[in-house]
């Protein structure tokens, strides 16, 4: 799981109105290379929540840099985009859980994929 | 493809020319079902450009001259201004003809004879039929009745030749090659169809919520968007479980959707994919993606699931592994499906943004208002592709316009117990109902073709 996705998920635990952004545990994180693309970066920027991104790279130990705070400008700002390519696209968490912040429950993630479907008691 | 879908030839033509922001021009003597389209308004990198990402079109040339005969042909060519002609016709430039007669074989002396008898045309150029610098194209009309072939052309054109289409995608992304597929993987050219429908350019963000084995992300990571999808199926997603192929029991290593993108080279593309129930979704409440392409469960040859409680405890499917246990599966309707995913595309789609999909439909039972509708989405297309006598389904296209309003009048025609969708519920019993239906004496022949009236 890549932390765009991440910084787009939601707890849909039933009864949950506090459940972004879901919380990281993970037992095995990869860093990949990924073709760096800085149009598709500078695009996917405004979708994000800033520092939910951050906090998340921060507590898998692979923040890089990553600035707390969005640069002005930084359609044209390579370095910052580069950054902001690496969190996003390169750093993949490939075991561990996804903890919705209100309940407490757990979704597994294994080789790379998060389990997100809830039991009959939950919906 | 089995069938030609001349509809989705001209959406697919007409979505690709709007992205480079280009209106849908005929010509006077324009005929949709006619596989010759003369188009005005378009400059030669238009349609370059739509030929770049085209599957349905074969061909596309500057049209020089047309008639009904060759006669009527000479005369509209030496109309047509010189000054227009002579660019391409230079002395020190190299040329060839070529002869297309559309449903019907010519004999190679019969093509010479028709090339020759081009020369009132002023070719100032050398012919190189290895590399020519200009390609100039004879195209015959003989009709579309495969049995009724006459023996003089319907209609003829001239013109220079521009680009070809990408029918070459089809074979090069054919589902037979592909390293990981189902029993339900989208046919290539079907998914580079409805990637063109729904306008996937380069750097969009495209979403499929029952993603299965990603046919439809292949077509679109292919335009240069980065796709992610979902699928409420545990070993679908995982690549494990029981092979699609003849000779194979279980799916191998390299079995995955991730593992697709990396066989054409588009990897870069690939996001994440996730098991998910797509009436429970779990993106954050704000718009997303720019497109959303999906091939829902028709609840025949993949059933329709859902986690819920449920009073009549459905067995879970049999699995491959534990962990693939999906929670009292209970019935997904088939309208419950549809409204939920046009609610979804209103929240999470861009303005402007499309979702392309396939909706079943039971021929005797189909009307055009029984279409699912949602106050934010206006419909662009409705395609048929027959399924069977009694049984099609339709590529839908629609286009997100403003953003989804609480308190919207027509909320309601989004709620399921208004969707006159309802009948279809039943759509795998009708399926097979009809299949082992009997021909009693009420039914005809033309009923069983499908070409009769309908109920």
């Amino acid at each position: 799981m890549k932390l765009l996705t991440h910084n787009m998920l939601t707890s849909h635990v039933k009864g949950v109105t506090k459940g972004y952004p879901l919380l990281i545990k993970a037992t095995e994180v990869k860093v990949n290379e990924v073709e760096f693309n800085p149009e598709f970066v500078s695009r996917m920027i405004p979708k994000l929540e800033w520092s939910a991104l951050v906090q998340a790279a921060e507590g898998l130990g692979h923040l890089h840099e990553l600035p707390a705070e969005l640069t002005p400008d930084y359609e044209k700002n390579e370095e910052f985009l580069k950054k902001a390519h690496r969190v996003l696209l390169e750093v993949e968490v490939i075991e561990g859980c996804l903890q919705c912040p209100e309940s407490g429950r757990e979704f597994p993630i294994s080789r790379g994929i998060p389990n997100m479907l809830l039991n009959e008691d939950e919906v | 493809m089995r069938k030609t879908l001349i509809q989705t030839n001209f959406c697919e033509i007409k979505a690709l020319l709007s992205l480079r922001g280009k209106p849908f021009h005929p010509a006077e003597s324009f005929k949709e079902q006619s596989p010759f389209w003369c188009l005005d308004g378009l400059s030669e990198e238009d349609v370059r450009t739509v030929m770049a990402r085209s599957v349905c079109a074969k061909s596309a040339f500057e049209l020089w001259g047309h008639g009904r005969t060759h006669s009527e042909l000479r005369t509209s060519l030496l109309k047509y201004p010189s000054e227009n002609m002579t660019p391409f016709m230079q002395r020190d430039s190299t040329y060839r003809i070529n002869v297309y007669t559309f449903n019907k074989t010519l004999e190679f002396a019969d093509r010479i004879k028709r090339i020759d008898a081009m020369e009132y045309l002023p070719f100032e150029g050398t012919v190189s039929l290895k590399s020519p610098q200009h390609i100039f194209c004879l195209l015959e009309d003989y009709g579309t009745d495969p049995n009724n072939i006459p023996e003089h052309p319907s209609y003829v054109y001239f013109g220079r030749w521009i680009a070809d289409g990408q029918r070459e995608l089809i074979r090069s992304h054919s589902v037979k090659n592909r390293h990981f597929i189902g029993n339900t993987s989208m046919d290539a050219g079907l998914s580079f169809i409805m990637a063109n429908h729904a306008k996937v350019k380069e750097n969009d963000l495209v979403f499929d919520p029952f993603v299965g084995t990603g046919s439809l992300l292949v077509a679109c990571s292919h335009f240069g968007a980065y796709v992610c999808g979902t699928d409420i199926d545990y070993n679908t997603i995982h690549g494990k479980g029981r092979s699609s192929r003849k000779n194979q029991k279980w799916r191998g290593p390299d079995e995955n959707i991730r593992a697709n993108l990396r066989q054409y080279g588009t990897q870069r593309s690939y996001l994440d994919v996730m098991v998910s129930d797509a009436s429970k979704p779990v993106w954050r409440d704000t718009v997303l993606f720019d497109a959303i392409i999906t091939d829902p469960p028709y609840g025949i040859r993949e059933s329709t699931r859902r986690t819920g409680s449920h009073k009549d405890i459905t067995k879970p499917p049999d699995d491959f592994c534990g962990e693939s246990h999906v929670p009292v599966s209970m019935a997904y309707h088939l309208s419950d499906i549809f409204t939920d995913l046009l609610n979804f595309s209103a929240h999470h789609l861009v303005k402007g943004g499309r979702l392309v999909y396939w909706l079943p439909v039971y021929r005797p039972e189909y009307c055009e208002e029984m279409i699912p509708l949602h106050p934010s989405l206006r419909m662009i297309s409705n395609c048929e592709q027959t399924l069977s006598s009694h049984t099609s389904r339709r590529l839908i296209t629609m286009e997100k316009i403003k953003e989804p309003e609480e308190s919207d009048a027509l909320a309601h025609l989004s709620d399921p117990r208004f969707s006159p969708y309802q009948g279809h519920n039943a759509f795998r019993e009708k399926y097979f109902s009809g299949l082992n239906k009997k021909l009693g004496k009420d039914d005809s022949m033309d009923k069983v073709n499908g070409e009769g009236q309908e109920g």
